[in-house]
């Protein structure tokens, strides 16, 4: 898989804001069909280092390589036509509308001619169950009920349903799993096998070393802006993992702390 | 919110069809409107029994009310749809009619020229409230506001500078006549309007890609705007199309009433917005329905006219109104609840 070349590569990326530090020379690729994990804890840069990913920023240093050839994202317009699709943490779905008409939302299908140009409502209602239930969702089956009615996983899978459906080969998912309980966090899990066994690329950003250890090919690891950790499937421990992201000096530290709060014991 | 979200979906377990229907009619955004509107004329039918509420000429009389404020609720309906409010709809209506009287009736233009620059200040207006409250992010609470008593002022001082009084005397006869102030007995042409307005605007919303889109960018802006629907245009032409509703009834009052008047139009500002809630949309934006709108207008016009066939005084018909209104905001936020539970 690695001798593929990247869908999308970083190349010693780094970015300032107002000369404070944000991103320094951080590196990484992921190819068709591969799972990347990028892990690390609040303001270790995984948004910005996202957001340079999806175009909503331009990199201050380093360069952005497109299937081996540099971009530049001028706008999240041009990421996306690219094929990088960002799926955001509520799924970026409205919840008083139908499955239908948010999976079409900004790319309707219509018939009929302009004064008289009109949804084609059968034909989007058809098109989404089949897409939905394609991805192993089979607990929808009325594409017409509100958005709002389904869980927050099903509403997760509409999403990168919808994102599949028009054309992404990279999927950026912003903690998928982290609003949702363990089973509804399985089914999503199950969900990007399914899409990376379609030969899409996937980045997935999450808090939960064991979702990330479930799924992931790849792994980064980031921490205060910096590549803590770069490693394979299989070539650390989950433990290791929770180490390097939570700060394991910290979480040592707070170990010890804690001891001193140990009962003493009763006289 | 996060509730909603973590909340497991139940499984579809009604089979039947006939529960089907019943259940999907019931979360219809029209059906508390329905009940709305049904309850009122019960009670109205049964507390005048004799007093000629049932004629001919009642019925237009609640209709023709209900014409006149529905032509302007439904518009507003959907931009409250699409999040935002319109406070300067009754300026716009006042405004309206004292330039086509000033126009036609003192410096002799022609009414299709005058009609032509009413509908050109309609767009003005909604342009100005649209671009300021997209470019600032203010409330268009605040923004209609300010359009709302600039408006009026400079209608209300223009006129009077202009002809020394803020009441100019108009008769239009023959087609445009018939066009916007036209009479079967006494029913008025407006009700047709109304039911066009109506009905298209249902079609809209509901049928075609921009109605999508307002329903997006009024449930969740963010979302709209991540899947590329540019939701500052959906909310300007909204805007516009308020706007140019008020002039619409702002030509019809002129020809009806045989003038214009400055100061009118002010009880549409509220009354758009009973209407449109007692129609069943929801203030937050996002979820209603001009067919909803258009019976909440008829429930307005029954209790209105209605209160008169009673022989009582028309002030029980405020109070009657403001109960209504907190019934249907409750009743709008229990259906949208069941909507929600598939």
């Amino acid at each position: 898989m690695s001798t593929n070349i990247p869908i999308i590569e970083a190349r010693n990326v780094s970015k300032e804001f107002a000369g404070i530090a944000a991103l320094q020379e951080v590196s990484l690729k992921v190819s068709a069909g591969e799972v990347l994990c990028l892990l690390g804890d609040n303001g270790a840069g995984k948004s910005t280092l996202i957001k340079i990913l999806s175009g909503v920023h331009a990199p201050s240093s380093g360069e952005i390589l497109l299937d081996g050839k540099p971009a530049a994202f001028r706008e999240p317009r041009d990421a996306r036509n690219a094929g990088i699709a960002t799926v955001h943490q509520y799924g970026g779905t409205v919840p008083l509308m139908s499955i239908s008409r948010n999976f079409f939302l900004g790319a309707e299908i219509v018939k009929g001619r302009w004064p008289l140009r009109r949804l084609d409502l059968q034909t989007m209602n058809r098109i989404a169950l089949e897409q939905i239930q394609s991805l192993g969702v089979r607990r929808v089956t009325d594409s017409s009920r509100p958005v709002g009615t389904l869980s927050g996983g099903q509403r997760q899978a509409l999403a990168i349903c919808r994102a599949t459906y028009f054309g992404a080969r990279l999927l950026i998912l912003d903690e998928p799993t982290s609003a949702l309980g363990v089973r509804e966090a399985t089914t999503v899990l199950k969900l990007v096998a399914e899409v990376r066994s379609r030969g899409i690329g996937v980045i997935l950003i999450t808090h939960n070393a064991h979702h990330a250890m479930s799924i992931g090919d790849h792994f980064v690891v980031l921490g205060h802006g910096k590549v803590v950790a770069s490693f394979s499937r299989g070539e650390k421990s989950a433990a290791e993992v929770v180490g390097l992201m939570a700060g394991g000096v910290e979480l040592q530290a707070l170990e010890l702390e804690l001891e001193q709060f140990k009962p003493k014991a009763v006289s | 919110m996060s509730s909603d979200i973590t909340r497991q979906a139940p499984p579809a377990t009604d089979s039947s069809s006939l529960g089907k229907f019943l259940g999907d009619t019931m979360r219809r955004p029209e059906f508390g409107a329905f009940i709305g509107t049904l309850t009122v004329f019960v009670f109205f039918a049964v507390v005048t029994s004799g007093n000629g509420f049932l004629t001919w000429r009642g019925t237009a009389g609640w209709l023709n009310v209900a014409a006149e404020l529905g032509i302007v609720a439904v518009p507003v309906a959907l931009l409250m749809i699409g999040g935002e409010l319109d406070l300067s709809v009754g300026s716009v209506i006042g405004a309206t009619s004292v330039l086509v009287a000033v126009a036609t009736g003192i410096y002799g233009a022609p009414i299709w020229l005058s009609i032509a620059l009413a509908l050109a200040l309609g767009v003005g207006v909604g342009l100005f409230n649209g671009i300021v409250t997209v470019r600032t992010g203010l409330p268009s609470f605040i923004v209609t506001l300010v359009s709302m008593l600039a408006l009026a002022g400079l209608a209300l001082g223009l006129t009077r500078f202009l002809v020394g009084t803020p009441n100019v005397s108009l008769s239009v006869e023959g087609a445009w006549r018939f066009l916007f102030a036209g009479k079967w007995g006494p029913a008025s042409i407006s009700i047709i309007w109304w039911v066009l307005v109506s009905l298209v605007a249902g079609w809209v919303l509901f049928r075609t890609q921009f109605g999508n889109w307002i329903q997006a960018t009024g449930g969740d802006r963010q979302s709209a705007r991540e899947a590329g629907i540019r939701t500052d245009r959906v909310k300007i032409t909204l805007f516009i199309l308020t706007a140019v509703a008020a002039v619409l009834v702002g030509v019809i009052q002129t020809m009806t009433f045989n003038g214009g008047e400055a100061t009118r139009g002010q009880v549409y500002v509220f009354n758009s917005i009973i209407a449109t809630v007692i129609g069943g949309v929801l203030l937050q934006g996002g979820y209603g329905s001009p067919i909803g709108v258009m019976l909440g207008a008829m429930t307005f016009g029954i209790v209105n006219v209605g209160i008169f066939y009673t022989g009582w005084s028309s002030d029980w018909a405020q109070l009657l109104l403001g109960l209504l209104l907190l019934a249907a905001v409750l009743t709008n936020n229990l259906f949208r609840r069941l909507a929600m539970r598939a």
